[in-house]
């Protein structure tokens, strides 16, 4: 097992040069041998699937997991703006170059240039073989891809499928995976959740599972396991991420040794519909393409009750456009999220509670049409009028922030491999690519460039260097995890009070967003590190998961991932404040600028901050990796 | 022939089967319509017509061949009927929507009971086994008076119900048959989904009217009456 | 609102099942269904007794996990919508509700309203994809797509693989999921190479997996969340038909999953 100080292992070279550099050195494994190695994929979302198919091209015997009844699933499905790369096919100035700009930008100088470098470079890659997939991305006239404009750029670099790109996307990659199950590469295992890995003489070994459907524990050795499990957003019980998404697998990687960087880094989503019913159960994201069209506003002054439609243009506030007239209304998401923040709190919020902020496309609809704003946003119109009831065609749509993705996650080295060597994060599960704040349609680029064009290059220089089926699951480390993952099931069983899980989920989510949500600061900090053992504690003495272990119970389901997200919500906090500076999506109010922009402190914090478990019940041991920028200059993030 | 086994084996082939069986079976019916309808041009020209068939060579082969065809139709379409009753062991407690699918949903009923028909009509006006006696049994020409029988079967009001109501029965099987037959076949097309939509009935409503005028127009004292 | 709900409550896989009512009362017309079920499970679960275990994930109408017939109607009354995006805004107050599984023989019930979907799974694991090895793609320009059959494709490519049309068949078919996936790859020029291939594995993992046959009554249209029109299966008709009646594959192919279980 590694200890801090961790080395992110980034290759020598220009920067433009290191990963060509790096794909030319690494240790291979070859064709023969390679089916003699079996690798782990827990996840089947865009990198999960990708990885698990690609891994199975190359010859790697594959297994992989999914608490789903179907790979195709995953919440990778539900992102529907688009994907970024950089291919310049407008013409409009973008390159490589101006798409890892961006994204350094974007993310608050908070992320590591060689690994974005590397992203963008990989991006145009990803175009081409999801075409090649045959994934309908919209075309023009002609036949050529088209692009539409994210937040945080000033080039139309997104491809996108109307507004349902992950979807087509994961279905492409699921295909392919799928492609892999039927010539037998790659062995499924669906409605089975990983519960603990196995860490033997300090290297990953496999991972320990229960199937969903009967309770069954299963023990799985292999070479390498690779961890593709998502984001942890769903901490704040209210999110757009799917109900089923948990910090689960992470978690207990972290347990088990592997760092987590930079918990505290989770990006509130400008453009969602907004909370109306306390049993509402998740906020559904708008995608941010709505802001290519609509424009945002509230009313000048506050508690204006009037109808949108009889509130005059003069009288409204344009305020995107008004404070970042560079970027208007496609600001990056930090800044519309805090934005939109600041006027509702100014009393000029509108809809039920005075939370949420217009979004109108009255004015694109006069200058498109309705046929040319149907094709491009439709099927959106036509879900907000299903959720709300109302029709934005007629009245503008309200929307409001909502958590939406983590950048934080498993720390990883240039290679995707975390602290506890043989364990590979990919996708949202890792931290590496997107800062303090992630741009729009790069989190579908993100997952892809792991899985199908970094990860199958960097595991063979892993496995190369150790003999196959080194693991067994019949060692006395397969057998500790398994008891342990037991008698922990044992324990939610056993609790039998009378409380839903969801309700210790409601509370902590509140709590989270009260104190860890869109701006944070000391003393909130403080009082939710001293409030959640105790939410822990009742926790642990009121919940019912209302029936046995050893079969299909979807409540222990939950309780064990609500469990240890009351663990894992420590963590988040410590991060938060341990951080004294805003930068990107965490933004501490004692930290800012005269006119209320985030105020880095490069001296201190330009680095990465990765959280160590130790198991002697004391707190997390913090660590950073520092962060050097040799291309870019630390500058101010301006978007005016 | 590998090919072929392969295929009626599929789900597709097997319902290809049924619709290009089904398809030369409208063609028949519609010959068989036209022959009958010789009726509207009197005595002489039915049975002349009759007479012309019963001493064509073919005669028999025609017979077997359409025997076969029947048989392939409602021996596969039994098969598939078993094998969809199979694919829902359990049914539901609720179904909606119900009456807008019916003609769909009574194929296999409809077809049986044209099969049983199809049996009495054999029987009646081949074999000449059930119905009333005829006579006399040849017309002036020395021919079978097919004419005369019609009209004295028709005449009798169960007979002609029987046959009116098989008819009704017909129309409901061939409505929902021919608008499946151009999706079973694969042409439907956004563009021409109307004209098939339009077609079924049109091609059912002819049909029917042609066989069913015939008693109509007997029990009303327009044929025969003289 | 108020509602008396029926529901199909069933243990396990090997149990019998049953229905089952409860009233649910003072439910708010802007709770979708499955929020509507959520308040009920936790008054359930405050008796100690066992919750209704449904499939749900996204609840924004894309995953495709949610699956339940509603009155008679997969997914609900509503067209073109998934069981998380209906609203109890559309029932009327004091409505009598009865809730089922998908019933299918491909669809064994696992417990109360979840049901077992693999069989779907082993239908696009038969050729429901572009066999494009990671590396391999030339540049996304290299080949163009007219607009018309990129939307095409995208119409098909809209399934969310949730089962409703083979819910909705009277005979169990999965004709329209299989045609949505043979359709979208039919209609690109990526999709050409193996478009016998892929029909002729697709149709025959489907025969294989125990659904029903298609006879015309496009119910499953109807049922389609995504709205996916039942032309598609037209056209899946005749792309298996041209494979079988003019392809090599189809004389050389082996059948793989013929006795799979």
């Amino acid at each position: 097992m590694r200890t801090p100080p961790f080395d992110p292992h980034t290759p020598e070279g220009p920067l433009a040069e290191k990963w060509q550099r790096h794909r030319a050195e690494v240790r291979l494994v070859s064709p023969t041998n390679r089916r003699r190695y079996r690798v782990i994929v827990v996840g089947s979302g865009l990198a999960g699937a990708s990885a698990a198919a690609s891994l199975a091209e190359l010859g790697y015997q594959v297994d992989c997991f999914t608490f789903h009844d179907s790979p195709r699933r995953a919440h990778s499905v539900a992102a529907q703006g688009g994907i970024n790369a950089a291919k310049n096919y407008r013409n409009d100035g973008d390159s490589v170059e101006r798409l890892f700009r961006d994204t350094i930008k974007g993310g608050d100088y908070r992320s590591r240039e060689a690994n974005v470098y590397r992203l963008a470079e990989i991006s145009n890659q990803i175009i081409d073989h999801c075409v090649a997939q045959g994934i309908p991305f919209a075309r023009d006239y002609a036949g050529y891809l088209d692009n539409r404009s994210f937040g945080g750029a000033q080039v139309a670099r997104t491809f996108y499928a109307r507004g349902q790109t992950g979807q087509q996307l994961l279905l492409g990659a699921y295909g392919a995976l799928s492609r892999q199950v039927h010539s037998g590469q790659v062995r499924l295992h669906t409605r089975t959740e990983m519960l603990d890995l196995v860490v033997e003489d300090g290297r990953a070994a496999g991972i320990i599972s229960r199937r969903l459907t009967d309770g069954r524990i299963g023990r799985h050795a292999a070479d390498a396991v690779v961890l593709a499990t998502g984001g942890y957003s769903n901490i704040y019980y209210l999110s757009t991420n799917a109900l089923a998404s948990n910090v689960t697998a992470g978690y207990r990687a972290y347990r088990r040794g592997a760092w987590f960087a930079n918990p505290s880094f989770t990006q509130i989503h400008p453009t969602c519909i907004p909370a109306v019913e306390d049993r509402q159960s998740k906020l559904t994201l708008m995608s941010e393409s709505l802001r290519n069209d609509g424009r945002i506003w509230v009313p000048q002054s506050a508690h204006d009750e009037r109808s949108p439609a009889d509130i005059p243009d003069t009288e409204r506030d344009y305020y995107l456009e008004r404070m970042y007239p560079a970027y208007g209304n496609l600001s990056p998401r930090d800044i519309s999220s805090r934005a939109a923040k600041a006027v509702c709190d100014e009393a000029r919020g509108v809809g039920p509670g005075g939370r949420g902020v217009y979004l109108d496309f009255a004015e694109a609809i006069g200058r498109l049409g309705r046929r040319v704003i149907s094709d491009r946003y439709g099927n959106l119109f036509q879900m907000y009028q299903r959720i709300t009831g109302e029709d934005p065609w007629q009245t503008p749509m309200r929307i409001y922030p909502a958590a939406h993705y983590s950048m934080g996650g498993l720390w990883v080295d240039y290679d995707l491999m975390t602290t506890v060597p043989g364990l590979f994060a990919i996708g949202e599960a890792n931290f590496s690519d997107h800062g303090a704040n992630r741009l729009g349609a790069s989190a579908l680029m993100q997952g892809l460039a792991d899985g199908y064009f970094i990860l199958p290059q960097t595991l063979g220089h892993y496995l190369a260097g150790r003999p196959p089926l080194a693991a067994q699951n019949g060692t006395a480390a397969f057998e500790e995890a398994q008891a342990a993952v037991e008698a922990r099931l044992k324990r939610l069983v056993a609790v039998g009070g009378r409380t839903p899980v969801d309700v210790f989920h409601r509370r902590l989510g509140e709590l989270m967003w009260e104190y860890c949500g869109m701006s944070r600061d000391r003393a909130g900090l403080e009082q939710a590190l001293a409030e959640i053992p105790t939410l822990r504690e009742e926790f642990w003495s009121g919940i019912c998961v209302c029936g046995g272990s050893e079969e299909f119970n979807v409540v222990l389901e939950k309780a064990g991932r609500v469990a240890d997200y009351l663990e894992f919500a420590e963590v988040m906090v410590r991060d938060a404040l341990a951080r004294e500076e805003s930068c990107g999506a965490h933004f501490r109010t004692e930290y800012q600028t005269a006119d209320g922009e985030a105020q880095r402190n490069d001296a201190a914090f330009a680095h990465v901050a990765a959280w160590g478990f130790r198991d002697d019940g004391s707190a997390p041991q913090r660590a950073i990796e520092p962060l050097s920028f040799e291309h870019l200059h630390l500058a101010e993030r301006n978007y005016r | 022939m590998n090919r072929l086994v392969r295929l009626f084996r599929t789900s597709i082939g097997s319902k290809l089967v049924v619709a290009a069986s089904g398809t030369l079976l409208l063609g028949f019916l519609f010959v068989h319509a036209g022959g009958n309808l010789l009726i509207l041009k009197g005595p002489d020209a039915l049975n002349g017509y009759a007479d012309w068939m019963q001493g064509h060579p073919l005669l028999w082969g025609f017979r077997l061949g359409l025997l076969a065809l029947f048989a392939v139709h409602v021996l596969t379409a039994i098969r598939l009927a078993r094998a969809n009753r199979a694919a829902r062991p359990t049914p539901y407690r609720r179904i909606a929507r119900l009456g807008a699918r019916l003609p769909g949903r009574l194929m296999v009923f409809s077809g049986l009971l044209l099969l049983a028909f199809l049996i009495f009509h054999l029987l009646h006006l081949t074999v000449r086994a059930v119905g009333p006696e005829v006579q006399p049994l040849l017309d002036g020409a020395g021919r079978v008076d097919v004419y005369g029988m019609i009209v004295a079967s028709f005449s009798e009001p169960l007979t002609a119900a029987v046959y009116l109501l098989a008819m009704g029965l017909l129309g409901l099987h061939l409505v929902h048959a021919i608008e499946g037959l151009f999706q079973t076949l694969g042409f439907n097309h956004e563009s021409y989904q109307g004209l098939i939509r339009l077609l079924a009935p049109a091609l059912t409503l002819l049909l029917v009217s042609g066989f069913a005028a015939i008693p109509l127009l007997v029990i009303s004292g327009a044929l025969g009456g003289g | 609102m108020d509602f008396t709900l029926h529901i199909w409550r069933q243990h396990g896989a090997a149990e019998a099942g049953r229905f089952v009512t409860y009233p649910v009362r003072g439910i708010s017309p802007d709770l979708s269904f499955l929020e509507m079920l959520d308040v009920l499970n936790e008054e359930l679960v405050g008796r100690g007794e066992a919750p209704i275990a449904f499939d749900h994930d996204c609840r924004e109408g894309i995953c495709g996990s949610c699956a339940m017939v509603i009155n008679g109607d997969p997914h609900g009354p509503l067209p073109g919508t998934t069981t998380c995006q209906l609203y109890m805004r559309h029932f009327a107050n004091g409505a009598e509700i009865t809730v089922e599984p998908w019933r299918a023989r491909a669809f064994p019930v696992l417990r109360d309203l979840i049901v077992d979907r693999a069989a779907l799974d082993r239908v696009i694991q038969a050729g429901g994809y572009v066999s494009v090895n990671t590396g391999a793609a030339p540049d996304a320009h290299a080949l163009t797509v007219s607009k018309q059959a990129a939307d095409a494709a995208f119409e098909a490519a809209a399934c969310i693989g949730c089962g409703a049309c083979v819910a909705a068949c009277p005979n169990g078919s999965a004709m329209l999921f299989t045609a949505a996936k043979v359709v979208q790859l039919a209609m690109l020029p990526q999709g050409r190479p193996e478009r016998a291939r892929r029909v002729i594995g697709m149709v025959e993992a489907m025969d294989d997996a125990g659904f029903g046959n298609c006879t015309n009554h496009y119910a499953c249209a109807e049922a389609c969340p995504k709205q996916i029109p039942a032309r598609f299966i037209a056209r899946l008709n005749r792309e298996f038909l041209n494979a079988a009646l003019t392809s090599r594959e189809f004389v050389e192919l082996a059948r793989p999953h013929e006795h799979e279980e």
